[in-house]
C-alpha cells in the first residue's frame, strides 16, 4: 500500500525464535518453575454424567505434604463459574459431572507424587445418570437433562422465497454428512502456573489469548483489569485448543487454597479430556437446473458441543456461516443447533466449523454434478460468488474473484490434462481418481488490536504484541512490519510477546487474524515512529518533512545525513531517550478496510489424487495440492508452513482420527489409540500454491492463511475417492472399513 | 510425604560432555531426571508413552524416548540432549537447515526432531526421502506437516557430505 517493492516484506526471513527453538532454550509454560510452587494433580470423574452426593476429603489432607484440596465446595467468595460466550461450566464441578474426566476436586502437594497419591485418597460418591453421548441420544425422548436442557444454542438466516424457489426447480439433492469428535494434538498439554497473591494474580500459562484470561480470571476473582497478571511464553501449538480460558480459574483457585503458587501440567489424556473439535451431523439441500444453475439451499446441522458451552455458541454459527459454500444463490435457509452431549467439552479448533461445513457443502456439489453429468469444475465455476458479492447478505462483499485463484491451484494439479493411470493388471481393483473442493469462510473474528513500538537511542525498536508465538511465526511476520515501516534492518528489531502486564492489548490469537489485524496495528505503530523521526530530521536539517528521504537506519538531505538513533539522541539533548509509536486497529481503521464483518473471507482450495483397493478400502493420498492465498505473503515460507500443516491436520481428521465414546466412555483417550499423521503420511506429492493478488485488508494486501489448508482436505479426498470407484462416502473418517463397507454395499447393490 | 521408595541407584554417567553424578530411584524416568533433576528443559514431555519423540535424547548415539526410559539405565552411557547439541559448534547445520527450511513452527516437537536427525545422518549421511519418513516416524511434528522437516534433513545431509559447513 505505502510501497511497491519492501525490503524486508515478502522475503522468506529466519523465523526470529528460531534458534530459541533449535536450541532447547524456548521456554513453555511447561518449563516454568516459580519460587515455592506446589504441584496440582487433578481428580478426575470416572463417570460421564452423575450427581455428586459426597466427597471426602479428609485422608487426603491428612496426608503430608499436601497443602490444599479444592472441590467446589471450596468456590466460595468468588465467582463460580466460567465461559467465553455462556459462563456454564463450575471451576470445579459443583453438585455434577457432565462428562468423564471432569475434574471433581484438586490436590496442591509439596511434590508431584504427593499430590497423585493424595488425589487417589479422595473419596467421591456418585449417583450416576443415564450418559448421551452423541447428538442423537441427546436428543432422544427420555435423555437426562445435562444442563437446563440438552439444547445449547441454535442460529440460522434466511434470504429469499426458498420454499417457492425449490418447488421451480428441476431437480433438488438431499445428503446428509457427518464429522466425528477429533482432538487437536497440541504437543504441549495445557499447562499452567498460577499464583494467589490477595489483590494481585499472576499466571503462567499456555493460552493463545491471555487478555480474555486476563478478564476472565479478574471476574471470577472480583479484581481490576490491572490486577491481573496473564504471561504467555511460547506456546508448544494451539490450533484453538488453548483459545479462551481452560485451566487457568482452577489453578488460581487452587493456589488461593494453597496459599502458595502451584503448577498444573497436564497430560495428553487430561488434555483430550479438555477440548476437542464439535462433532456435526449436517444436510444440505440443493434445489438446481438442468443446466447447473444453483438456485434455492437450505442446511440444517447439528454441532456436539458436549458437557459444557466452551465455544460452542461460536461454533454453532459459524458452521452455518460457512455450509453455503463460495456459491450464489438466490434463495438461502439455513438453521443450526448446538447441543450438549456427556463428552469432552468442545471448543474452537483451526475453522471453527469450517471442516464441517465443507465435508457436506462439498461433498454435496459433487454428487450434484455426478448427477446432473457435469463435470464438477464447471459446475462450481458456474455458480462461484465473484468478486464484491454478496455470499451471506449483509456480510462483507467477497475481496476478490474467486475462479482464477481456483485455476491456479488445477493447473499446479494438472486437472484438465489428468489422466489416471490404467490399472495394473494384476491387481485390476487398485483403483486411481481425483477430486477437488473450494471453499470461504469468515475469518479474522473481532477487530480490536494494539501495538506499541520503542524506538531506542542507537537505532534499534521494540515491538509490542499481544499476540501469542504458537508456532505461525507471528513474531517474525510482527518484526518484517516493522522493519519494513521502520526502514531499519530486520536484526535491529525485537518482537516481545505476551505479558499482559507489559504489551497492550489484543482481542485473540486465532480465527487467522493476526498478521490481519496486529500486522496493521504493528504497520501503524511504526509508522507513528517514522513520522516521529521524519519531524526531528526537519527539525535538524531546517526543511520540510516531504524534503527527506529515510532508507537504512538515516534520513538523508542534499548529501547529508543523520542516523534515527542521532535524531533521537539529539531530541534528549544526551545520550539516551526513545521515541513511543502506537497502532490502535478498530473496526474505524483510517484503511476504511475493516467496517465489514467478517474481517475477511478465507479462501480454501485442494485437490487429491487418490488411490483406493476396492478389496481392502485402504485409500493412499497420493498426491495434495492445497492453496493459501494470503493476498500479500510477509513472510512465503511460514505462509507455506501454515498451509502444509493445516492440510496435514486435516489428512488426519479425514483418513483416521476419531474420539470414540461408548456411553459416555471415553475410549481412546491417548496417542496410541488416537492416532494423528507421522512422517508416513506424507503424500508423495504435497504442494502448496500461493496466491498473492494483494486484495487483502492487512499490511500490503495481506490476510490470515492459518485455517484454510484445513477446510477443504476431507471433501476433495471423499471426491477423489468417488471419481475412483463410484462410491461416495458420507461419513468421516475415510477408514478402510469404512471405504469398503461403501464399495462393497455399492456392488451387492448393483 | 508419600511412600517415597527408599532405595536409591547411584549412577555415573555423561551429560552433553559433562560426568554427572545422581542418587535415583528405580522408578524415575530419564525425562524425570533430566529434566527436574538436571534443569534441561529442552527435553519435552508430551504423549509419555513413546509415541510422540518430543523427549528424545541420544543415548550412546541412538534416540530414545526418555518418557519410558528407567534413568538407571544410561548408567555409565553418554546422553545427548538438545542443549549438547545445540552448544556444539559442529553440529549447528542440522539446526540451520531446520531454521533455513521453516521446518518448525511451536518448536515442542524441534528438540527431539533435531536429534532423530541427528541419529539419522550420523547413520546415513544421504538418505532419501523414504529413508526420512521411515526414520523419523517416531516423531511427531503437528504443526509443520512434515515436508519442511524432509527437506531440512535432505538440506543438513547435503551439509554434512559436502562440508559446506563444518
Amino acid at each position: 500500500m505505502t510501497q511497491q517493492t519492501y525490503t524486508t516484506v515478502g522475503q522468506p526471513v529466519r523465523r526470529i525464535d528460531g534458534v530459541d527453538k533449535v536450541s532447547g532454550r524456548a521456554e513453555f509454560a511447561v518449563d516454568v518453575v516459580v519460587p515455592g510452587m506446589a504441584y496440582g494433580k487433578l481428580v478426575p470423574s470416572p463417570l460421564p454424567h452423575a450427581l455428586i452426593t459426597s466427597i471426602d476429603a479428609s485422608r487426603a489432607r491428612a496426608l503430608p505434604g499436601v497443602y490444599a484440596v479444592l472441590t467446589g465446595a471450596e468456590l466460595v467468595n468468588m465467582e463460580t463459574h466460567y465461559g467465553s460466550d455462556k459462563k456454564d461450566r463450575p471451576i470445579v464441578a459443583m453438585g455434577k459431572v457432565r462428562f468423564q474426566g471432569e475434574p471433581v476436586a484438586a490436590v496442591a502437594a509439596v511434590d508431584l507424587q504427593t499430590a497423585e497419591a493424595a488425589a487417589e485418597l479422595i473419596e467421591v460418591e456418585y449417583e450416576e445418570l443415564s450418559a448421551a453421548s452423541d447428538i442423537a441420544s441427546a436428543l432422544a425422548d427420555g435423555a437426562v437433562p445435562i444442563h437446563d436442557s440438552n439444547w445449547c444454542h441454535e442460529y440460522g438466516y434466511e434470504w429469499g422465497d426458498v420454499d417457492e424457489a425449490f418447488k421451480g426447480c428441476d431437480r433438488i439433492y438431499e445428503d446428509t454428512f457427518t464429522f466425528p469428535m477429533v482432538y487437536h494434538y497440541a504437543m504441549e498439554p495445557h499447562s499452567c502456573v498460577a499464583s494467589f497473591e490477595g489483590d494481585r494474580l499472576r499466571v503462567w500459562t499456555s493460552a493463545q489469548h491471555p487478555f480474555l484470561v486476563r478478564a476472565e480470571l479478574a471476574r471470577i476473582f472480583r479484581l481490576q483489569l490491572d490486577e491481573v497478571q496473564v504471561i504467555v511464553p511460547y506456546v508448544g501449538g494451539g490450533y484453538g485448543s488453548k483459545s479462551y480460558t481452560k485451566i487457568e480459574p482452577l489453578v488460581m483457585a487452587l493456589s488461593r487454597e494453597a496459599g502458595r503458587p502451584v503448577r498444573l501440567a497436564q497430560s495428553v489424556e487430561e488434555s483430550m479430556k479438555t477440548v476437542r473439535r464439535h462433532a456435526a451431523k449436517a444436510t444440505v439441500r440443493t434445489g438446481v437446473m438442468n443446466d447447473g444453475t444453483f438456485v434455492a439451499r437450505e442446511c440444517l446441522s447439528y454441532v456436539d458441543t458436549g458437557g459444557y458451552t466452551d465455544n460452542g455458541v461460536r461454533v454453532t454459527e459459524r458452521i452455518s456461516d460457512r455450509i453455503v459454500g463460495p456459491y450464489m444463490f438466490d434463495h438461502v435457509r439455513v438453521k443450526s443447533y448446538g447441543i450438549y452431549t456427556n463428552s469432552t467439552p468442545a471448543g474452537s479448533y483451526r475453522s471453527i466449523g469450517g471442516p464441517q461445513a465443507s465435508w457436506a457443502c462439498e461433498s454435496a456439489t459433487d454428487i450434484i454434478a455426478a448427477d446432473l453429468g457435469i463435470d464438477p469444475i464447471a459446475l462450481r465455476l458456474k455458480n462461484l460468488a465473484k468478486k464484491g458479492d454478496e455470499l451471506r447478505r449483509g456480510k462483507r462483499p467477497l475481496e476478490g474473484d474467486l475462479a482464477p485463484k481456483l485455476r491456479l491451484v488445477l493447473d499446479e494439479f494438472g486437472w484438465d490434462s489428468y489422466l489416471p493411470v490404467a490399472p495394473d493388471p494384476a491387481h485390476p481393483n487398485i483403483k486411481r481418481g481425483i477430486g477437488f473442493a473450494a471453499s470461504v469462510t469468515n475469518s479474522g473474528a473481532s477487530p480490536t488490536s494494539t501495538s506499541l513500538v520503542r524506538f531506542h537511542a542507537d537505532g534499534s525498536a521494540t515491538v509490542y504484541i499481544g499476540t501469542t508465538e504458537i508456532g505461525q511465526g507471528s513474531r517474525s511476520a510482527m518484526a518484517q512490519v516493522a522493519a519494513e515501516e521502520l526502514r531499519i534492518p530486520l536484526e535491529s528489531i525485537k518482537v516481545i510477546g505476551s505479558d499482559t502486564d507489559v504489551v497492550p492489548y489484543d482481542r485473540s490469537t486465532g480465527s487467522s487474524r493476526s498478521t490481519t489485524l496486529m500486522g496493521l496495528a504493528v504497520h501503524d505503530a511504526a509508522v507513528d515512529v517514522r513520522e516521529q523521526l521524519m519531524q526531528l530530521a526537519a527539525g535538524h536539517f531546517e526543511t520540510f518533512a516531504d524534503q527527506l528521504e529515510a532508507s537504512a537506519g538515516q534520513v538523508s538531505f542534499k548529501g547529508e545525513s543523520i542516523t534515527f538513533g542521532g535524531l533521537v539522541r539529539e531530541m534528549f539533548g544526551g545520550s539516551g531517550g526513545e521515541l513511543m509509536g502506537r497502532g490502535y486497529v478498530t473496526s474505524n481503521h483510517a484503511s476504511g478496510m475493516l467496517h465489514d464483518d467478517p474481517v475477511f473471507w478465507e479462501v480454501s482450495i485442494g485437490a487429491a489424487e487418490v488411490e483406493v483397493d476396492e478389496d481392502t478400502g485402504a485409500v493412499r493420498l497420493l498426491r495434495y495440492v492445497s492453496a493459501a492465498d494470503p493476498g500479500k505473503a510477509i513472510n512465503p515460507k511460514q505462509v507455506e508452513g501454515q498451509d502444509e500443516g493445516a492440510a496435514m491436520q486435516a489428512i488426519g481428521h479425514t483418513m483416521f482420527e476419531e474420539m470414540l465414546f461408548e456411553d459416555g466412555q471415553f475410549l481412546n483417550p491417548n496417542l496410541v489409540d488416537y492416532r494423528v499423521p507421522t512422517f508416513m503420511d506424507l503424500p508423495d506429492e504435497f504442494e502448496t500454491v500461493l496466491i498473492e493478488f494483494g486484495d487483502g485488508p492487512g499490511p500490503y494486501g495481506s490476510k490470515g492463511v492459518g485455517e484454510g489448508g484445513i477446510v477443504a482436505v476431507a471433501p476433495a479426498i471423499a471426491n477423489a475417492i468417488f471419481n475412483a470407484t463410484g462410491v461416495r462416502v458420507r461419513d468421516l473418517p475415510l477408514t478402510p472399513e469404512r471405504v469398503w463397507r461403501a464399495i462393497d454395499a455399492a456392488r451387492r447393490g448393483s | 510425604m508419600a511412600e517415597a521408595t527408599e532405595r536409591r541407584i547411584k549412577i555415573a554417567f555423561e551429560v552433553n560432555g559433562g560426568a554427572v553424578e545422581q542418587d535415583v530411584a528405580p522408578e524415575v524416568a530419564l525425562i524425570d531426571l533430566l529434566r527436574d533433576g538436571l534443569l534441561l528443559k529442552g527435553v519435552k514431555r508430551s504423549c509419555d508413552m513413546q509415541v510422540c519423540g518430543a523427549c528424545t535424547v541420544l543415548v550412546d548415539g541412538a534416540p530414545v524416548s526418555s518418557c519410558t526410559v528407567p534413568a538407571f539405565e544410561v548408567r555409565g552411557k553418554r546422553v545427548l540432549t538438545i542443549e549438547g547439541l545445540a552448544a556444539d559448534e559442529a553440529l549447528t547445520y542440522i539446526s540451520d537447515a531446520f531454521i533455513d527450511n521453516a521446518a518448525l513452527q511451536c518448536g515442542f516437537c524441534t528438540p527431539g526432531m533435531v536429534l532423530a536427525a541427528k541419529s539419522l545422518l550420523d547413520a546415513n549421511p544421504s538418505p532419501t526421502e523414504a529413508d526420512i519418513k521411515d526414520y523419523m516416524r517416531g516423531n511427531i511434528c503437528r504443526c509443520t506437516g512434515y515436508k519442511k522437516i524432509v527437506e531440512a534433513i535432505q538440506e543438513a545431509g547435503r551439509i554434512a557430505r559436502d562440508g559446506a559447513r563444518s
